[in-house]
């Protein structure tokens, strides 16, 4: 693959790194012994380079160890050797065919090698066993801190839009395997505009007050008696008569105080206008069933294990 | 070469192989003192891996779990100023020390020093003095000229292992190296560090010796730019020592007529054979010299035989040479104000080092807000925002912290306001925090969290953070 149109900037690269190397080595060879012609008569004298500068400007010998010319050879081999064996001539890949995204692989591999076995381990055990284990739920935290809080926080109590995971209330179940489930294959939230349904603005507001009084919150309760058939013939459907919610479908108990998106009269008028799509991504694919398996256990052990959630 | 009469060419060598200088053994007042610095050198570099401090080694820098052990300090990654400021406070001792006495680092506390007169002395041990050396190496290859040469090799190699040993000895706990050595259970990166380590010891203490001083060290390129005229350095005293000649020969030859033309150099070349890197200090001060002193010993030994004063070649300033300055002279000029500027810069590093290593709270934290979640609506209209505090316990013992926040009204902890760490532990604590409504404005709120430990007053932090009300 080239990174190039034409192959000019290669050759210009590789030439001018070898030009660079060799013209090294041949001044270095050129320049470690220096022939002097004396004139007839006169003492050798090999106190002196032979250079000489106006007329009788000359340079006293005062030579670099044998040695340090001999590193300086070895380097010079050394990185003809080097560029032969990896990528630095052009676009020559080198012998060993090394490349970054090589070397994170080989990380990924060693890191599978490593860890792999203790995540088999886990995912041999059932969920609630491994939610028992501390050392599961210290690395499930870690899983959970990189991959989860950003939507659900850090303390696993969610925000607007963003379930709370540390409650024990649960939109689609919360037994272990379908915690699992949600998060290998992700869920998608749908809570279709049922304005239109329900009927005038005034009727989704007396629905609204109906819904508030489901929980127990303050509402009008002229408004909600209004409201209470509209639910029956719009709502009951999916969150049943009483408002209690079907984990089947996803849809929310109306009749505790947990609220996914706000418990005020104006933020449930917004949701029965508009409906409310959610989306919770799946993550088998992309962390495997093996670390699943262990946050699973960790995010049901938040709610159900002593001690599990954040303090 | 070649005769004189034709035209000829001659070929210079820009490079030079390297000529084996053989030493003769030195003793004296300065040889003593070399000596001393070995022992002292080498005592603490071997003995102190093996001190135990509070259960652990008490000097031990652990690369991999990026703490330094220093008895009772540890330093963590955040500390490196400290490191940053000891090699500092090196370098000023190091400038100090060759504005006002030249070499003399390198002459009696160099490790390239200390270890050449280690092997120096293994090496007069076994193949004898200076002139039993060369005539083994003129010898042509026997039997015993083997055995000596094997001989000083294996016991080179011996102290170059122990010392390549040691070394790892600081990064890996010495009593588990130790136990893997003797079973070779080593690990390949400690193989190698001994290896290299006892190899670069070997070959710089073996084989290099004056070539490290005259043509690998730094230090000796640069530090000619803290020399001066006033700088103690090693001379000749030319006034008195020219002209030179051999004494009892020429007393012999014109009944001491040219006995008292001469100068008080016998010219028994002692001092050029002494010399480490093979110099004729006669000739004046040159870069070559790393200021051993080992020619002042070996003529002070002479002129005692003769019965001349000792220190026709002595520590002395260029300006005293010049212009025959007395002791007191040389001492007074000494702080000058190039010296003093090194010595105020030094205090000042020091104290400063000193300072902030005793008030440095071993307890550091890192608030990091919650980025996704920024701030929730809860029950009864609170508003709560979560945070993540990354805490580090950087003393060796356990502790128990409050956490403390401020900064708004009604601003309060929601679930436990106490954590408690292991020492040198590190830990991250998510935190709700929860104000009621309409008690902060809309966005961003300026607030501190801090932390406060239960078991010592004294010991807290307090970090800067941002309260979201969302609008
Ligand atoms: S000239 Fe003297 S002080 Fe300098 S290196 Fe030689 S022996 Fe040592
Ligand atoms: S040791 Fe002293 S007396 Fe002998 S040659 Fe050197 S300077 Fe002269």
């Amino acid at each position: 693959m080239s990174d190039f149109t034409s192959g000019f900037w290669n050759i210009y690269i590789v030439v001018l790194t070898l030009i660079g190397i060799l013209g090294c080595g041949l001044l270095l060879w050129s320049q470690s012994k220096h022939k002097i012609t004396l004139p007839p008569g006169s003492r050798v004298q090999t106190q002196t380079t032979g250079h000489m500068w106006d007329e009788d400007l000359t340079e006293l010998n005062t030579p670099m160890p044998r040695w340090w010319m001999w590193l300086f050879y070895i380097t010079i081999v050394f990185s003809l050797a080097y560029l032969v064996l990896y990528p630095g001539l052009g676009e020559y890949a080198g012998k060993l065919g090394w490349k970054s995204a090589g070397a994170y692989q080989q990380e990924l591999k060693q890191a599978e090698a490593d860890y792999g076995p203790l995540f088999a381990k886990y995912q041999q055990q059932d969920l609630k066993a491994v939610a028992a284990d501390p050392q599961a739920r210290a690395i499930g935290e870690r899983l959970f801190l990189t991959y989860c809080a950003q939507c659900h926080g850090s303390d696993a109590r969610g925000s607007k839009g963003f379930p709370n995971l540390a409650d024990n209330d649960w939109l689609h179940g919360g037994e272990p395997d379908v915690v699992k489930t949600t998060i290998m294959n992700g869920r998608n939230g749908m809570m279709p505009p049922m304005a239109a349904a329900v009927g005038s603005e005034k009727d989704v507001e007396n629905v609204a007050h109906y819904v508030l009084s489901l929980s127990g919150s303050t509402s009008d309760p002229i408004k909600s008696v209004l409201g209470k058939p509209k639910f029956s013939a719009a709502c009951a459907a999916c969150h049943g008569a009483d408002g209690h919610g079907n984990q089947m479908l996803g849809a929310p108990n109306l009749s505790d105080k947990t609220w996914l998106y706000g418990g005020s009269a104006d933020t449930i008028m917004e949701t029965i206008r508009k409906g409310r799509t959610n989306t919770m991504p799946a993550f088998k694919d992309f962390l495997g069933e093996a670390k699943v398996h262990v946050l699973a256990a960790y995010v049901w052990g938040l709610s159900n294990v002593k001690g599990a959630a954040p303090q | 070469m070649s005769s004189n009469t034709t035209p000829e060419v001659a070929v210079v060598k820009m490079y030079a192989a390297r000529e084996e200088i053989y030493a003769r053994e030195v003793q004296g007042r300065y040889a003593s003192l070399r000596w001393i610095c070995v022992w002292l050198t080498q005592i603490l570099f071997y003995g102190l891996p093996w001190i135990n401090w509070n259960g652990r080694q008490a000097v031990l820098f652990d690369l991999l779990a990026r703490k330094f052990y220093i008895f009772g300090i540890v330093l963590w990654p955040q500390d490196f100023i400290y490191l940053a400021a000891l090699l500092i406070i090196s370098a000023y001792l190091l400038f100090l020390a060759t504005a006002i006495a030249g070499r003399v680092w390198c002459g009696f506390a160099c490790p390239q020093t200390v270890y050449t007169e280690i092997f120096m002395w293994i090496e007069r041990k076994i193949e004898g003095s200076r002139s039993a050396r060369m005539r083994l190496d003129r010898q042509p290859a026997s039997l015993e000229k083997f055995a000596r040469k094997f001989g000083k090799h294996a016991a080179w190699g011996a102290v170059a292992l122990w010392t390549g040993f040691t070394f790892v000895g600081y990064f890996t706990p010495i009593h588990t190296l130790a136990r893997e050595v003797v079973t070779l259970g080593l690990g390949p990166w400690e193989w190698f560090w001994v290896l290299f380590y006892s190899f670069a010891t070997y070959g710089n203490a073996g084989w290099m010796r004056e070539q490290v001083c005259k043509y690998m060290c730094p230090y000796a390129r640069f530090q000619s730019s803290m020399f001066d005229k006033d700088t103690l350095i090693i001379t000749y005293d030319e006034k008195r020592g020219e002209p030179r000649g051999a004494r009892a020969k020429s007393a012999r030859a014109d009944g001491g007529a040219l006995k008292a033309k001469l100068g008080d150099c016998i010219d028994c070349s002692m001092c050029v054979q002494v010399c480490p890197t093979g110099i004729d200090i006669r000739q004046g001060l040159q870069y070559e010299c790393i200021g051993c002193a080992a020619c002042v010993d070996a003529c002070n030994g002479v002129m005692d035989k003769v019965g001349s004063p000792r220190g026709l070649i002595r520590y002395s300033t260029d300006h005293a040479m010049k212009q025959g300055l007395s002791g007191a002279d040389i001492r007074r000029r000494a702080l000058r104000p190039r010296v003093l500027i090194y010595l105020a810069i030094l205090l000042a590093i020091v104290v400063a080092f000193g300072l902030s290593l005793a008030m440095r709270t071993p307890l550091k934290m890192d608030v990091l807000r919650d980025r996704g979640a920024m701030g929730r609506e809860i029950e009864d209209g609170m508003i709560e925002n979560v945070y993540r505090l990354q805490i580090m316990n950087t003393s060796e013992s356990p502790h128990r912290y409050r956490i403390v926040v401020d900064g708004l009204p009604s601003l309060r902890l929601a679930g436990a306001d106490e954590v408690t760490l292991n020492g040198t532990e590190t830990r991250s604590v998510p935190v709700r925090l929860r104000i009621d409504g309409g008690q902060a404005g809309k966005g961003s709120n300026k607030i501190h969290i801090g932390l406060q430990a239960l078991d010592e007053s004294g010991l807290q932090v307090r970090e800067e953070a941002v309260f979201y009300v969302p609008r």
